[in-house]
């Protein structure tokens, strides 16, 4: 990838706590060209919405130690000053949040909260902000948009409140823009029709897009590159039909085979992976993921107990396993058929 | 509520019971909670009709499942089966006997062998108690002292629902969300049901423990022949778990069939509508089926539309749908069993996509 817009190098998020270090990230790299879209995927508590409130800073400053290189558009934002990130938050980079209705002031109407990003950073008057606000509602698909402006949020629905922080994060066209599980809490009809929405306005402003979900049928909807994250770190991440369609790690492969599909056999039962996710104060020793890997005693001298694999990364695809590429190929087979029926 | 009167007909001739009287019937089923408003003196100025005229019947260890977008009723019907909540309107029979309105004396045997799962694994466990408490507590309240004691029977549940009975004296917060929801999986099954309602009871967790209490609840329908009422929105999930699916828009059923009917061969727009929306994981550029988007929300249920509910966004809506509530019958072209609310049912099948 020549020249990314957002990268990212060895990022480490650790948050100290009354019980010990908790390493939410530990060691994380990627890149993300304009225009693209690169979806995160990972249970809860694998460190992928802390890698993006730490992109943006908006991570609790006095617990958190940071470590590594975030870069945008060229721009160290690590050692950046809450000042230079104020003008860059909301204007060339900003977040949609999972929740609609907590990321929403009740007090203020959906125009005033929309048009307060973007009097911040242009310095428009409150009649340009408002008229602002009515056309980015317009654009993100509200009915009315000149009289719903006025509206309060408890006046919109669930969908709607979705659409009106969409409008809020795209209000001074950013040029990245970080989803954190934005269609999670919404109908499936309602979540096909936000991601059509961010689609569109991708392709219009190029926008960059992080999209983290745990959703894999999200991910084959939305993405083009996948990172998938497991106890803080990235095990697997490639083009979305490189991972979706020949999974290298374990952990990839047990999420493709924990989700029914709506095609297919019924009567076979799922396989899930076994265990639950790691503690990440005390995270297990070598690979995080092996005491929950069916393939460990495939490898040889316990190194997944003992080892931490590295991620390899070429031309974008890489995998952080201990297993040689001819025994993925060997064990994961059986998979392969499967999908492909 | 002239409609059902068909629907019932048909889908009694059609689905495949051994005996004559089904373990659950619901016949009717209404629940409208009154909306009171006005000063200085409060009257009833509304109702959220959030379930209206629902029939439908479970067999003997059969798995029902009920889809839909929130608000669309599914869990109000949930709990009026366990009469959780107080039915409006309607009937509904357990074992041929009504227990619609059965005083609470009345429906203690009912109660013990109608169990329930809720969603949320941390709410519906209390933190003060432990999880052997949590389980015995059934067994205390309907005063059933079994074989070798309460204890020995709790610490035979936990293991059949895949946790260790060394666990017996812990408090829930020591268990992770996977955990905690076998916990409430247990505590259902203390007293042998013959019916459990699960409510959303995979939506809270993480996707590989999902498929973990997926895989629980299928052995245990299969090994002990519960029959289940499985509430998600979820379809994969949905489909993975039950023989018979009914889709629900607004209070009614819009659509019920056998399992491969109804994701193969879906008659009414919603269906097809909803079945689109679903995201797959595959890495095909082109989707299998066609993406039908609907637009705009859910209407109130508190002033649904005229007729049929679904045609404020339906693509096929005409004068009719908005005059004539459509009966959920067996439309041309079903097979048995397989019945659709629709004045204009769908007729092309689905690719069936390799």
């Amino acid at each position: 990838m020549n020249n990314p817009f957002l990268s990212i190098r060895d990022l480490k998020v650790h948050f100290s706590t009354e019980d010990g270090v908790v390493k939410a990230v530990d060691g994380l790299s990627f890149d993300l060209a304009k225009g693209r879209t690169l979806g995160i995927v990972g249970e809860s508590g694998s460190g992928k919405s802390v890698t993006n409130l730490a992109v943006l800073g908006l991570h609790d400053r006095e617990h958190t130690a940071l470590d590594g290189e975030i870069l945008l558009d060229g721009k160290e934002l690590l050692t950046a000053t809450e000042r230079e990130l104020e003008r860059l938050r909301g204007n060339k980079m900003s977040m949609i949040f999972q929740d609609a209705l907590a990321s929403l002031s009740p007090y203020h109407t959906i125009g005033a909260q929309i048009g307060e990003t973007y009097r911040k950073h242009t310095g428009a008057s409150r009649r340009e902000a408002r008229a602002r606000a009515v056309d980015m509602l317009r654009r993100v698909g509200i009915p009315m948009p000149d009289v719903r402006v006025d509206d309060y949020p408890h006046q919109f629905s669930g969908g709607m409140r979705q659409r009106a922080m969409i409008a809020m994060a795209l209000v001074c066209d950013p040029e990245l823009l970080i989803a954190d599980e934005p269609t999670t809490a919404l109908d499936v009809t309602v979540q096909a029709q936000i991601m059509d929405l961010l689609k569109e306005l991708q392709q219009e402003f190029g926008t960059a897009i992080v999209f983290i979900t745990h959703d894999l049928g999200v991910i084959a909807d939305i993405a083009d590159d996948v990172l998938v994250m497991y106890g803080g770190r990235c095990v697997e991440q490639g083009s979305k039909k490189e991972v979706l369609r020949d999974p290298q790690h374990p952990y990839t492969l047990g999420l493709l085979g924990s989700m029914p599909s709506l095609h297919g056999p019924v009567d076979v039962p799922l396989s899930p992976i076994p265990g639950s996710p790691p503690s990440l104060l005390n995270p297990p020793s070598g690979c995080r993921f092996h005491p929950r890997c069916a393939f460990m005693e495939k490898v040889d001298g316990g190194r997944c107990t003992s080892l931490q694999p590295v991620l390899e990364v070429v031309d974008g695809r890489g995998t952080a396993c201990h297993l040689a590429p001819g025994q993925r190929r060997e064990l994961f087979a059986d998979f392969a058929t499967a999908r492909a029926l | 509520m002239s409609s059902p009167v068909n629907g019932t007909a048909s889908s009694a001739s059609s689905t495949t019971l051994s005996s004559a009287t089904p373990l659950l019937e619901v016949s009717g089923l209404t629940k409208h909670f009154p909306i009171y408003g006005g000063f200085p003196i409060k009257r009833k100025v509304g109702a959220v009709q959030a379930v209206d005229g629902l029939d439908l019947r479970v067999a003997e260890g059969e798995s029902l499942g009920l889809v839909g977008e929130s608000g669309c009723g599914k869990s109000t019907t949930g709990r009026l089966i366990t009469r959780l909540l107080e039915p409006t309107g309607g009937t509904i029979s357990y074992r041929g006997r009504d227990i619609t309105h059965a005083s609470r004396r009345q429906l203690a045997p009912v109660r013990s062998e109608i169990q329930m799962i809720f969603q949320d694994p941390y709410s519906s466990l209390n933190p003060r108690q432990t999880v052997g408490s949590i389980i015995k507590s059934p067994m205390e309240v309907n005063g059933i002292e079994p074989d070798g004691g309460r204890e020995k029977r709790v610490r035979e549940l936990l293991e059949l629902v895949g946790l260790n009975p060394e666990h017996y004296n812990r408090f829930p917060h020591e268990f992770s969300g996977g955990q905690r929801q076998r916990i409430g999986v247990a505590r259902a099954l203390t007293l042998n049901p013959k019916l459990i309602v699960a409510d959303e009871p995979v939506s809270a967790l993480d996707v590989s423990i999902q498929a973990q209490v997926v895989n629980l609840l299928q052995e245990l329908r299969k090994e002990l022949g519960i029959a289940f009422v499985f509430i998600a929105h979820d379809l994969a999930v949905v489909r993975h778990f039950s023989e018979r699916v009914a889709v629900m828009y607004l209070g009614r059923i819009v659509e019920i069939a056998d399992r491969a009917d109804l994701y193969e061969n879906p008659r009414h727009p919603y269906t097809r509508a909803l079945l689109s929306a679903v995201p797959e994981a595959t890495a095909d550029d082109a989707p299998a089926r066609e993406r039908i988007r609907l637009a705009g929300d859910v209407p109130s249920p508190i002033s649904p539309p005229s007729g049929c509910r679904f045609r404020t966004r339906c693509w096929k809506a005409t004068d009719t749908c908005a005059a004539q509530a459509p009966p959920l019958v067996r439309a041309e072209g079903n097979s048995a069993g397989h019945l659709t609310a629709c004045h204009y049912p769908e007729t092309a099948r689905l690719p069936v996509d390799g």
